[in-house]
């Protein structure tokens, strides 16, 4: 699977307002909801499901990268977007550091591997530091989608 | 003494190796000194790293190869077969 196959680019931000994991995860939402890519009537309940799902463990995965997902019904096939934090903010993660770096998916409840296979690219891709020093550095939506492109065209990773 | 193992274990919850049975996988393997790998298909990675399993998209019914060298290979895989092979969990809250 490729960025270009889950990954709504009108939702990408490069510099997130959010400081805290309640307020990027409404912000990333909010902006798929804006794109069209999820029910504006659905946002409230998506949020607290992502919220719900990180109450179990952050998805915080290290590397200043973090991956909040959550199923849900008002979706039919499985969308995402993508986020920067200049800064970075505490998600929690499991190596403690800060998060810069989000990748937010949202997967119907009856397809498990695309969310394995989204969750293979997203981590693929991350393991390259190059792939992710340019994602930190991305000053735009245009940066960002650009970056996703190339890496889409094994740009960084074999 | 250095041992090293060898165990083939298939994939057998629903959702496959998602994000939370890969994070309890890592942690388990983390407690053993041994340098510990995975394999699918030939792409192998290692176990101590999340997002290295992540990598594997793990979806139900696919077959592992674990691989352990080190003091505690052989317990080391003892106890990663019987987390994968036992669904990970003992509630169903894993699977959210």
């Amino acid at each position: 699977m490729k960025f270009a196959d889950f990954i709504n680019s009108d939702s990408i931000r490069a510099e997130l307002a959010a400081d805290d994991k309640d307020s990027v995860i409404r912000e990333m939402a909010g902006a798929l909801a804006a794109a069209g890519a999820v029910a504006e009537e659905e946002l409230d309940s998506i949020v607290k499901a992502i919220l719900r799902r990180e109450e179990l463990g952050s998805t915080g995965i290290g590397r200043g990268v973090a991956v909040p997902h959550t199923k849900h019904p008002s979706v039919d096939k499985l969308v995402g977007t993508v986020a920067v934090s200049v800064e970075g903010l505490d998600f929690e993660s499991l190596d403690g550091e800060k998060v810069q770096l989000f990748f937010l998916l949202i997967s119907p409840p009856d397809r498990p591997g695309d969310h394995l296979r989204a969750l293979e690219n997203i981590s693929r891709q991350l393991r390259d530091d190059t792939f992710c020093r340019f994602l930190k550095q991305s000053k735009s939506t245009e940066d960002i989608w650009q970056l996703l492109v190339e890496a889409d065209n094994n740009q960084f990773v074999s | 003494m250095s041992q090293r193992a060898i165990r083939i274990v298939v994939v057998r919850n629903e959702q496959g190796l998602h994000m939370r049975p890969a994070d309890m996988f890592v942690q388990r393997a983390a407690q053993f000194e041994s340098e510990i790998t995975v394999s699918k298909e030939g792409h192998r990675i290692n176990a101590k790293s999340i997002m290295d399993v992540l990598t594997l998209a793990a979806v139900k019914g696919t077959e592992l190869e674990i691989e352990a060298v080190g003091s505690d290979a052989e317990s080391a895989l003892e106890e990663l077969a019987k987390l994968v092979e036992g669904q990970f969990a003992t509630d169903k809250t894993v699977e959210n």
